[in-house]
């Protein structure tokens, strides 16, 4: 764990000021473009749940998987992050898009075969006029990276202000005119790049939580899903509705 | 070069229903038969614990990869087709040992008397002039007496968990085992459906009622009703597929081999007759010729067209002209129309819709094809309605009612509290032929060997909107009296059109049967009229689809042909069935 | 030879005796079919099932991510696991391949794109001689990495069988060692490529998922690092860099690193 590193033992503190004297230590200028975008971008990222932290250390197996396999600007994961929250947000029925891990879920696929269309068909040409996902000559990988970006684009356009940053209905007015097709993009759609958003967040929401999402099974237990259940001969029969706790396929899988 | 192997009595591509059939019964014969899988080598225990709706559902890990090979798709004659690129949008067909028939549902309807000879009996009862222009309605060349045996025979090898149809021709015996449970859902369709005066029963399944052993003496297990069925082997060996059965007896036989990654590119022949295959290794690359004395081609309705094409075996069809038989009467149960669902949404009942089993479900035969006046109808044919109750994964099921949003605070409350309150009633409709729906070879895009990728050009008409719409009406009459509080119908329009979401999983035609060799491509043994030592199987042999699934009838003439192959290969040879000219279309 | 296709197996061989005993115990009648090794954890997780949840709120926060990705055959996983175990055995250091997840890590590896060789050029023709003189054999094989671990691990698993009528999980270490030296030098019939450029492929993912971030599955607990006293992703060694003695470091995975820094 971070405290237990010499150089920089005030990870607990916050992230701003650690950075800063960090940045400041190494000798690295502060501000211009470097500086502000990548502290913007940490202040409001959302996914690593901090307040964990001290008690991962004393959980018999901490989680490590939750770093980034694929976005390598923290930037465009935190886009990714804000839009996949609008899309499944935390509400009364328990954890939104943030909590469940979706960003890192999609981190994971876009870093594996599915972002890099490995079972596609890739021969051109390609018909620019059809820009669905599956058609477009970009993988998903790159459409995702073009389309988080386009939408902070709108963002700056609209509110001069990053996406992460706007209200609420600020953010759900850019969606909505992506999920209408009438944002502009390159390769694709946008109302086809919003499909492929949603389908995705909705996959990390209710996969099973050893591709990354759906952390602790939070996803299953919203929506009364038992999972990996092996038999349900039992109670297939039963007029009532019957509450299961989910079982994973770690679970499920495994002799432990 | 390719190397040249050991000459076998029969060589046969592709593993699934329709090969493995074959392959059990030629090798139980004694013959020296060779079955070469494209795909790898699956067998039960790469099933088990494969509980995973991501992989296989959503990534299909169980389809082609597309990567190595796809097809091209378009309407019309003078546009340029485009790929189908992504198993995402609409996976299309299986791979690997088992084929298709590994990751089915097992829901098992025999076809109706009226579809094997649909021309004669539809003229028969309205005139000639209520067959549309352009349309390519025929026969089969076969009746259901005559495949009747055959039916039960496959119905025996898969054992069948079901009961009498009302409305169907009485089986000359009871499926093997008793119908499989009954769900609270499946209880009030049957319960509302017979007060409305239809005839409601237990959709005959392939997943097992009980514990089963089939005439060839292979077990099959029961099933736990786990959910995870269509698009999954299943993890406990309890439902028919090629390998718990006709591979499996089969495998029995030394004379028997099968070679996985074995990816056949064409059938070699000399003089009008084959000499055999050549495959290409998929792993190493190395090119090998395997001689026979019969060719079975097996595979899936693509694979069968295309090979016969890229062989140069019997005559292409061409459309403009009308001539030519091998691409003929592409036809499917559309995705983006058949295939579509009317749901209702309950507010105040909640039913157990995360278990289930791949062919648990009522179904009612009161719209077929046979009920029908088409005199009072704009369509031909007609339609099963079912409400199945295959387990609901969470992924696949956010459904909300109309008016929700997609996405969102609105969306993500109600799409959870709908989650086990809503119930889908399915229609399926018979898809009949057409002129200008037919496959060819593409000019343009090329599989991973260099040949030129299948092209299927089809439209969707006026009829198969029109069946739809009236099914869907029919559909939502039954969820209001259900009780659904909010009912989804989906829209049709007259723009509804094929497109590269459209192609189902039940796509049939290229190689038809019938009596005729003008108008079809095989007799009825499944011998083609141009190669007599050539027999090929499955789906690609039907003129049209019928309103149910297809595996029945695919098994069915899979055991008819085999006979026919033993007949052909004790005798002198020739065709099994003599030629007849018909004024079939 | 095309006859290396060939599977001729029956698919009933093989019945784990646990899951024998699931299956009568959940009422499927069993036949010969339900082949596998599954076993205790269907046993487990039926059991966890009827409990009452709050004993689960205690590892509440462990990821569930050892659920096989690639593997879909749990004896090829086994293989694996016994295979990756001697080359990076469990000794006083610590542990060894299989407590680090390193099957696990392979597994996930061989499911993305590395699995597919993605970024590799792929197109033929491919030189069977070349496969065999080229320093790195598996990157001039046809198949690709999955393919060529399915291959390798069930030519093993045979070769196991076939010596020793055990599968090679089963088999003593003296047994496997045998089957691993001659896999490393080339001398176990493999389809496709030479035994010894499949073993140099396992040894390298061995010890990739032994050291590379926990992030990939493998590395468990960041105990690959401590072992190899390397602290992972730090920001900065600005104070250490000039002390004279070792100094030993708590490492710092890339979780940590990219949520906390």
């Amino acid at each position: 764990m971070a405290e237990d590193n010499k150089t920089n033992n005030s990870s607990e503190e916050g992230v701003d000021p650690t950075r800063r004297r960090f940045l400041k230590n190494t000798g690295i200028a502060l501000g211009g473009v470097a500086g502000g975008s990548l502290l913007g971008g940490l202040l409001v990222g959302q996914s690593g749940k901090k307040e964990d932290s001290s008690s991962k250390e004393s959980a018999s197996e901490a989680n490590y998987t939750e770093a980034r396999m694929f976005f390598t600007r923290f930037e465009d994961f935190v886009i990714l992050e804000q839009a996949t929250e609008r899309i499944y947000p935390e509400d009364d029925n328990g954890p939104g898009a943030i909590g469940l891990g979706v960003p890192y879920f999609i981190d994971k696929q876009l870093a594996g075969k599915w972002g890099v269309n490995a079972k596609d068909y890739r021969q051109g040409p390609f018909k620019e006029s059809e820009p669905t996902a599956d058609m477009s000559s970009l993988t998903r990988g790159e459409l995702f990276i073009l389309g988080l970006r386009k939408i902070d684009e709108e963002s700056q356009k609209r509110f001069k202000e990053t996406f992460a940053k706007i209200e609420a209905e600020q953010k759900d007015e850019i969606l909505t005119d992506f999920a209408d097709g009438n944002v502009d993009m390159k390769g694709i759609g946008s109302n086809k790049f919003f499909d492929l958003l949603r389908s995705a967040t909705l996959e990390g929401a209710y996969s099973d939580p050893m591709y990354g999402g759906n952390r602790n099974m939070e996803g299953w237990k919203m929506k009364e899903f038992p999972g990996s259940v092996a038999s349900y001969t039992d109670m297939i029969e039963e007029k009532e509705f019957i509450k299961m706790d989910p079982i994973s396929l770690t679970d499920y899988q495994q002799k432990s | 070069m390719a190397e040249k192997l050991d000459k076998v009595d029969v060589v046969i591509v592709g593993s699934g229903w329709a090969g493995g059939t074959a392959a059990a019964e030629l090798s139980k014969e004694g013959y020296d038969v060779v079955c070469l899988e494209r795909g790898k080598d699956h067998s039960t225990k790469d099933f088990i614990g494969a509980k995973d709706e991501l992989r296989y559902s959503r990534r299909r890990e169980m389809f082609q990869d597309l990567s190595k090979e796809t097809l091209t798709i378009r309407n019309e004659l003078d546009e340029v087709a485009t790929p189908h690129r992504s198993n995402e949008t609409n996976s299309i067909n299986g791979t690997d040992t088992g084929g298709s028939g590994v990751h089915w549902n097992g829901q098992i309807y025999r076809w109706l008397p009226t579809d094997f000879e649909l021309r004669s009996k539809t003229i028969e009862k309205y005139g000639e002039d209520i067959i549309p222009k352009d349309m390519t309605m025929q026969d089969w060349g076969i009746t259901y007496e005559e495949i009747e045996p055959y039916y039960d025979k496959f119905e025996e090898t898969i054992g069948v968990s079901g009961e009498q149809d009302p409305l169907r021709p009485k089986m000359s015996r009871p499926f093997p085992n008793p119908p499989m449970k009954e769900t609270a859902t499946m209880a009030l369709f049957k319960e509302t459906t017979k007060e409305m005066g239809y005839h409601p029963y237990h959709m005959a399944s392939a997943n097992m009622s009980q514990q089963y052993e089939n005439p060839d003496g292979e077990t099959i297990n029961a099933c736990a009703y786990c959910a995870f069925c269509e698009q999954y082997g299943c993890d406990f060996g309890a439902k028919a597929d090629p390998i718990v059965t006709v591979l499996s007896t089969a495998r029995r036989h030394d004379n028997f081999e099968l070679r996985n990654n074995s990816y056949v590119v064409r059938i070699l022949h000399e003089n009008g007759r084959a000499t055999g295959v050549r495959y290409v290794d998929t792993q190493t690359g190395l090119e090998y010729d395997q001689p026979a004395d019969l060719v079975v081609v097996g595979g899936y309705t693509f694979t069968n067209t295309r090979l016969l094409l890229l062989s140069e075996v019997g005559k292409p069809y061409d459309p403009v002209a009308n001539t030519g038989v091998i691409g003929r009467n592409l036809t499917t149960h559309f995705a983006n129309l058949t295939h579509l669902r009317v749901r209702g949404f309950f507010d105040d009942k909640k039913f157990n819709r995360y278990a289930g089993a791949g062919a648990l479900g009522t179904t009612m035969d009161d719209f077929n094809v046979e009920q029908l006046d088409h005199t009072k109808h704009d369509f031909l044919h007609g339609f099963i309605i079912r409400s199945t109750q295959l387990g609901s994964r969470p992924i696949n099921n956010n459904f909300v009612p109309e008016g929700i949003p997609t996405w969102g605070q609105e969306f993500k409350d109600k799409s959870l509290f709908y989650t086990n309150r809503n119930i889908d009633i399915q229609q399926q409709n018979g898809v009949l032929g057409w002129r200008y729906n037919y496959m060819d070879l593409d000019p343009t895009y090329k599989d991973v060997f260099g040949d030129p990728l299948l092209r299927v050009t089809a439209k969707i008409h006026d009829q198969d909107r029109n069946i739809v719409r009236y099914a869907h009406q029919k559909s939502k009459e039954i969820l209001e009296k259900m009780g659904a509080d909010h009912i989804t119908v989906p829209e049709i329009t007259d723009e509804t059109e094929f497109d590269h979401t459209s192609l189902g999983d039940h796509t049939a035609g290229g190689v038809i049967m019938g009596s005729d060799p003008e108008t079809s491509a095989v007799n009825n043994y499944s011998q083609l009229w141009d190669m007599e030592n050539v027999f090929v199987l499955g789906a690609s042999s039907f003129p049209h689809n019928s309103s149910s699934n297809p595996t029945n009838t695919v098994g069915a003439l899979a055991y008819r042909a085999t006979e026919g192959m033993i007949e052909y290969l004790k005798g002198d040879g020739g065709l099994l069935v003599e030629a007849k000219a018909t004024k079939n279309v | 030879m095309a006859n290396d296709n060939k599977t001729k197996n029956p698919s009933g061989d093989g019945v784990d005796p646990t899951r024998r005993k699931f299956l009568k115990n959940t009422g499927i009648a069993l036949g010969g079919v339900a082949g596998g090794s599954l076993l205790g954890g269907l046993l487990v997780s039926q059991s966890e099932n009827k409990n009452d949840s709050s004993s689960k709120d205690d590892k509440a926060q462990a990821p569930r991510t050892r659920g096989r990705e690639f593997f879909a055959r749990y004896e090829d996983f086994l293989v694996l696991a016994a295979a990756t175990e001697l080359i990076f055995p469990k000794d006083d250091n610590g542990p060894g391949a299989i407590d680090l997840d390193v099957p696990y890590f392979i597994d996930k590896q061989l499911a993305g794109t590395w699995g597919v060789n993605d970024d590799d050029y792929r197109q033929g023709p491919f030189d069977e001689k070349k496969v065999k003189e080229a320093a790195d054999t598996a990157n001039h094989a046809r198949a690709n990495r999955g393919q060529l671990f399915i291959d390798g691990l069930r030519s093993m698993n045979a070769e196991s069988k076939k010596r020793f009528d055990v599968t090679f999980d089963e088999a003593t270490e003296e047994e496997q060692g045998e089957i691993m030296t001659d896999l490393e030098t080339g001398k176990l019939k493999m389809k496709t490529l030479p035994s010894d450029g499949f073993f140099e492929l396992l040894k390298q993912a061995t010890l990739q998922g032994a050291f590379s971030d926990p992030l990939y599955g493998g590395n468990k607990n960041m105990d690959g690092w401590r072992m190899k006293e390397f602290p992972g992703a730090r920001a900065s060694y600005a104070d250490v860099i000039e002390e004279e003695d070792f100094v030993e470091l708590e490492p710092v995975s890339l979780t940590d690193y990219q949520q906390n820094i």
